[in-house]
């Protein structure tokens, strides 16, 4: 495992650790993590089930730099329990972002998520309505809350509420945003309403060029840590704030959402009501290709 | 008791509700001759990108009002919808979108008071009930993240030993109860008693600061929640303050 | 989990200035080791939780190993082990002792 910091190399965010991509995003050295690993604050329930804790219960939090600026960092392990929010876990966002409005500083959140941990079921649940109502506290504070999201366990559940709430996403394609997962639905409602099994599926329907292209992310990059580091940077520039104006302008931009594609069947659809040339040829396109193509896409601008 | 019960028990002065594929929405007056604002999913109802835009709707109305009259959401849902469409629409954003709603009323001098008097789960609770200022419950009401067959199927363990699991501990397991031991339910009202004193002395209380995970402590539910959310906010002030003064 | 706990005797101390270092994650076939300078400066202290049961002599042959080969000297070393291979564990404990080395920034 070879340490990449922000100013050497490349690292593929969807393949790397939690720390290594705070460490290749944030200013080389600048992150200072808040309870960290030696403090050994793990998941007080997961021995319950007889189940392997982590030391830093799977997130990681602190404080560092992203061009010289303050900023505060949360990295979620997508590996370690499918990086599912439990009460430890959940807990330290919670605090980071409330630390956010006592320093008014803006905050990154790494999704990298399954939801909520069931075996810490009420407390993750419990966690993320925290953390939904720290993240718009902060927002209405002037504080930007960037989301990232590109990691192996994508961002399901409770956690793509959470997304939901932030002032902006940076999606890569391998980033899913989704709130029930494809196993989820298929088992709940039959293989005829959703094949697990068809990965081609799932990233049309849930992945990053369609959360981009409906305006459910805001910035779409390579799966590449600079390419992250670079749009954080970016992000951080948006509006800021969150009033009735915003939350009008997103309920205008959600209705037309359903009223433009409500009826499709599949991202392809959606991607031609768009007025996208070669619909079909969107999941193949290299990055560059893409946004060239996205131009018609729907933007969230403002109303989020 | 049913919903129309809940209501007449609630607003003896009477109220004008209207239901709507499940949704509801209204007004009603309070005892002491107050306005209260109504919303609600009711019967059992999925939430999905259709049920959550009208929901938020209603509450961008209340917030434009400016009337500063307090809200109260009746709940008594299943889950998110689980459909291919709701995922291809951005169903994330919905639910997201009406809890921020929800959110900003209360933060816009509209106390929002969830009441839930069914089922809610996962999702659905998230961006209905757990988006409110003060969650209560009526007995009988049953929240849950995932019912115990699933929880079972996932964990690969039987549904005797999560029920044994669950008999020490409230973390984990659907439940009025375990929800109320870890601080996500306020207060279980008396369903033998008229509900409107009950709302009063809800609706008396100040808007605050989160306070769930403190009730999680105090009620054994939640031990860690808490002192870990003021510790993070503590080493974040200290070190910023170490950083600024050398 | 079973947990297992080893003081191994490691003449030669781990370089560097790092007060401390974390490689790996817990998951199926992986683990975490945590890597601490707080023991005696010939002493390599080595705690273990693992979901695998009943593999003490491997882990006990794994570790003497490391002990042995690797400048392990004043490290207090925790695992949280998911499962892993002998030879994951043996490329971790490598992996720790090169990151709490690395010269400070």
């Amino acid at each position: 495992m070879t340490t990449v910091t922000a100013d050497t190399g490349s690292l593929s965010w969807y393949e790397a650790s939690a720390r290594q991509r705070i460490d290749a995003l944030v200013d080389a050295g600048s992150f200072q993590e808040f309870i960290g690993p030696e403090l050994r604050e793990t998941s007080p329930h997961l021995s319950i089930f007889d189940l392997p804790e982590q030391f830093d219960d799977g997130i990681v939090v602190g404080r560092s730099r992203l061009q010289g600026s303050p900023v505060l960092v949360a990295a979620q392990e997508g590996r370690f329990m499918g990086g599912a929010f439990g009460e430890v876990h959940g807990a330290k966002l919670t605090g980071l972002l409330r630390a956010a409005c006592a320093l008014h500083q803006d905050v990154l959140i790494l999704f990298d998520t399954g939801g909520v941990r069931l075996q810490e079921a009420n407390a993750g649940e419990l966690a993320i309505a925290e953390i939904m109502r720290a993240v718009v506290e902060a927002r209405r504070a002037g504080i930007n809350v960037i989301g990232l999201i590109g990691g192996r366990a994508g961002c399901y559940g409770g956690g793509s509420l959470i997304a939901g709430t932030c002032s902006r996403l940076i999606v890569s394609e391998q980033g899913r945003i989704s709130v029930s997962g494809p196993e989820v639905i298929e088992t709940n409602r039959g293989i005829e309403e959703f094949d697990s099994r068809d990965r081609a599926l799932v990233w049309r329907t849930m992945g990053g060029k369609h959360r981009y292209l409906i305006g459910g992310a805001d910035l779409f990059v390579d799966d590449e840590a600079l390419a992250f580091r670079q749009a954080a940077i970016d992000a951080l520039r948006g509006k800021r704030g969150y009033d009735k104006a915003v939350l009008e302008a997103e309920q205008k931009r959600l209705e037309r959402r359903l009223q433009r594609f409500g009826e499709a069947k599949d991202a392809v659809e959606i991607w031609q009501a768009l007025g996208l040339d070669a619909p079909t040829e969107i999941p193949a396109l290299p990055t560059d290709a893409f946004l060239r193509a996205a131009g018609k896409r729907e933007n969230a601008d403002d109303a989020r | 008791m049913t919903r129309d019960e809940i209501l007449a028990s609630l607003f003896p002065n009477g109220s004008d509700i209207e239901i709507a594929n499940a949704i509801l929405a209204g007004k009603a007056t309070l005892p002491d001759g107050r306005p209260i604002h109504v919303l609600g999913i009711t019967q059992g109802q999925n939430l999905g990108v259709d049920e959550a835009i009208v929901l938020a709707g209603h509450v961008i109305e209340i917030i434009g009002s400016q009337d500063q009259a307090p809200i109260l959401i009746l709940v008594d849902s299943a889950s998110q919808r689980m459909s291919r469409r709701d995922e291809l629409l951005g169903l994330s954003e919905y639910l997201a979108h009406l809890a921020k709603a929800l959110l900003l009323a209360e933060a816009e001098g509209h106390r929002t008071v969830g009441l839930l008097y069914g089922g809610s789960a996962a999702g659905a609770f998230i961006a209905t009930a757990l988006s409110t200022g003060t969650l209560v419950a009526l007995p009988g009401a049953h929240p849950a993240v995932m019912d115990l067959p699933s929880m079972a199927r996932v964990t690969k363990l039987s549904i005797e030993v999560l029920k044994a699991k669950a008999e020490a501990t409230p973390v984990f397991a659907p439940g009025l109860d375990n929800m109320v031991r870890t601080g996500g339910i306020q207060i279980v009202w008396d369903e033998t008693a008229p509900l409107a004193p009950q709302l009063a002395t809800v609706l008396a209380q100040p808007a605050g600061q989160d306070d769930r995970a403190r009730l999680g402590t105090e009620r054994g539910g939640r031990l860690k929640a808490a002192e870990i959310a003021d510790r993070v906010v503590a080493l974040a002030t200290a070190s910023h303050q170490g950083v600024q003064h050398g | 989990m079973e947990k297992l706990s080893f003081r191994l005797s490691s003449p030669n101390s781990a370089g560097g200035t790092r007060t401390q270092a974390i490689v790996g994650v817990v998951a199926s076939g992986n683990l975490e080791v945590l890597l601490e300078r707080t023991s005696p400066a010939d002493v390599c202290t080595i705690e273990i939780a693992t979901a695998a049961h009943g593999f003490g002599l491997v882990w006990d042959a794994v570790v003497r190993d490391f002990a042995a080969r690797r400048s392990a000297g004043g490290l207090r070393i925790s695992i949280n082990d998911g499962g892993a291979r002998p030879d994951t564990v043996a490329l971790r404990l490598a992996q720790g002792v090169r990151k709490i080395e690395e010269p400070e920034r």
